[in-house]
């Protein structure tokens, strides 16, 4: 390594290596980008409500308790597909009043239980986030997460 | 300290100690709403407390970087930083920030995505203290002698005020959104931050030891380029699960392995360079730490990242308490052991006087590294189990927390002997006393 790897080639390999794989990353990102616009997001779905669900999810911070598609705080559980977890696929009038009912009932004050705050979020807030959680459990996860628990 | 303008540095680190403090005691609370969780649900829900938990550390982080970079610029210049005026504006700028942002917290005023929770105007305030940050130290770097440790130090400032950028960009779409956030969050801490860290460590070896710099520089190139080689399409293993192509699931296993490499090359680099080097610095705290960032690092981030990197693996680990064991032992390691490595070595200097309270200092490292090693041993047992019984047989959420309460109430203690440590360190760097309470060297005989 002595005589081969002088200081200027080692500067040589990082800078040329480093531009080289930057140019790969971001070349796949932009093939990713549309794959989520064409294949694996209902982009075309993306309702006004669906995109005002979102702020919901991030005006109160569900994300620094629980995880969506396996990413946040491990605190609560996880989101990504609780639509299925309440049966949406199959009844998804009874699955909307259920998440509605449960967000409502916050918190429950069981002893020794993790409570989740009430945010007393509005009718239209309410049915906003589920929206979104029903968007969100259709994107295309390579089949994560492994079963219904989350 | 031999230039004047390097004593920016100190009220830099002041700052960073502060948020250090505030991280550390929110970890510890966050860590007990885990044992008792009616502990303040109503005043200061997990959520915000998790928030100011990990923002501050960011915060403290990057002012220690600050810090360090406009203690190490001078002397690798040989000349003041430019405008010392600035430097201390944009402070400011940054306290303000910063203080802003915890206050808006704790009532609930946020963005709300992991980590880039900070209101818009606290955004764009890191956005202005940033460009003051890289002109200043740019322009130093530009009139003064340049050096292999300084290019790499600025190359990684620069990236990450560069990839700070996508923050500002939430599209709708949840899968657009989390694929940007990656490139801050990810391109960060595994890329552009691991060449700061890479450059600090030199810089450090190059004082403790006394290795001829070219030997030192030539080590430096290799390990940034093996982190950015590894690093960059290493992002792909974020990118399994969240609505992205089949096709990171092998490029971010193979490339995520490899990751490991910039983290071992460290280690090997700043034990082969104490071997080496032949001289006996007094700060052996100093070299303490930066010898412990090197190993930590290589576990925390290395060892413990490659544990749950595969896709394979990633499919049932993906969101258990096994990222939480792999985050906190990966972050202690590289960026909080690197920043206090550096403020144990500058600290003396910035105060004119020579190395004090040493052995003080070395019982915080045992006591922090000890505790940051526990914790992540029992979350990664209770990652285990819970992979087990939630991914594997399907119990759902809430029954299988209920069933590794013993884990939290040992991580619990660990944290403890953590915030010790860090309380501890803070007495042997900021209260400098006439005589050593132990003193590093056995008293000559009579």
């Amino acid at each position: 390594m002595h005589d081969f790897m002088t200081k200027s080639r080692a500067r040589n390999i990082f800078y040329g290596g480093s531009f080289a794989f930057l140019a790969i990353f971001v070349g796949l990102t932009v093939h990713s980008h549309l794959y989520i616009l064409e294949t694996s997001t209902d982009h075309e779905g993306l309702t006004e409500a669906v995109a005002r669900g979102k702020h919901v999810w991030e005006k109160h911070a569900c994300i620094n308790c629980h995880t969506i598609l396996g990413e946040g705080a491990y605190f609560a559980p996880e989101l990504g597909n609780v639509w299925q977890r309440y049966g949406g696929l199959d009844d998804p009038e009874g699955a909307r009043d259920a998440l509605k009912l449960w967000m409502q009932s916050q918190p429950t004050g069981i002893e020794g239980r993790r409570q989740m705050p009430n945010f007393n979020l509005n009718d239209q807030e309410l049915n906003d986030l589920v929206d979104f959680f029903e968007w969100v459990s259709r994107i295309k996860t390579q089949g994560w997460p492994p079963n219904e628990a989350g | 300290m031999k230039y004047q303008s390097q004593k920016i540095a100190l009220y830099y680190f002041l700052a960073a100690l502060i948020l250090f403090a505030l991280q550390v005691t929110m970890g510890l609370v966050a860590g007990w709403v885990y044992v008792d969780p009616g502990f303040l649900s109503e005043t200061l829900p997990f959520n915000i407390l998790r928030m100011i938990h990990t923002n501050s550390l960011i915060v403290w982080l990057i002012l220690g970087f600050f810090g360090a970079a406009y203690f190490l610029i001078p002397e690798e210049a040989e000349r003041e930083i430019h405008s010392p005026m600035l430097a201390y504006v944009q402070l400011a700028i940054l306290l303000v920030g910063a203080l802003g942002a915890v206050i808006g917290y704790v009532f609930g005023i946020h963005e709300g995505r992991e980590f880039l929770e900070q209101p818009l105007w606290v955004k764009l305030g890191i956005i202005v203290a940033a460009l003051i940050f890289l002109f200043n130290v740019t322009m130093t770097f530009l009139k003064g002698r340049k050096t292999a440790i300084t290019n790499i130090l600025l190359l990684g400032l620069w990236g990450l005020a560069i990839f700070f950028l996508f923050s500002l960009y939430n599209p709708s779409n949840l899968s657009l959104d989390k694929m940007y956030w990656w490139y801050v969050v990810h391109i960060w801490v595994e890329g552009v931050w691991e060449l700061i860290m890479a450059s600090i460590l030199a810089y450090l070896m190059l004082k403790l030891t006394g290795v001829d710099r070219e030997v030192i520089e030539k080590w430096l190139y290799v390990i940034v380029a093996t982190a950015l080689f590894s690093g960059l399409l290493g992002t792909g293993h974020h990118y399994y699960w969240i609505g992205t192509p089949g096709y990171w699931q092998w490029i971010g296993s193979i490339f995520s392995s490899l990751e490991v490499v910039p983290f071992f090359a460290m280690v090997l680099f700043t034990f082969a360079m104490v071997w080496k080097g032949r001289r006996d610095h007094p700060n052996k705290a100093a070299l303490l730490w930066a010898l412990g960032c090197a190993v930590v690092a290589f576990f925390g981030a290395g060892v413990w990242g490659f544990l749950h990197t595969l896709h394979g693996v990633n499919f049932y680990t993906h969101g258990t308490q096994i990222t939480p064991a792999h985050g906190h032992l990966a972050f202690f390691g590289a960026y909080v052991s690197l920043n206090l490595a550096i403020m144990t070595y500058a600290f003396p200097m910035l105060r004119n006087r020579d190395p004090y309270n040493q052995v003080l200092n070395m019982v915080s490292f045992w006591l922090m590294t000890g505790g940051m090693a526990f914790m992540t041993f029992t979350l990664t047992f209770a990652g285990v189990v819970q992979t087990h019984l939630q991914r594997v047989l399907g119990e759902n959420f809430m029954d299988v927390q209920e069933q590794l309460q013993i884990f939290y109430l040992m991580r619990f203690g660990s944290g403890l002997a953590v915030v010790l440590g860090a309380l501890l360190f803070l007495y042997a760097i900021l209260v400098p006393r006439e005589r050593e309470v132990i003193s590093p060297i056995a008293a000559p005989a009579e």
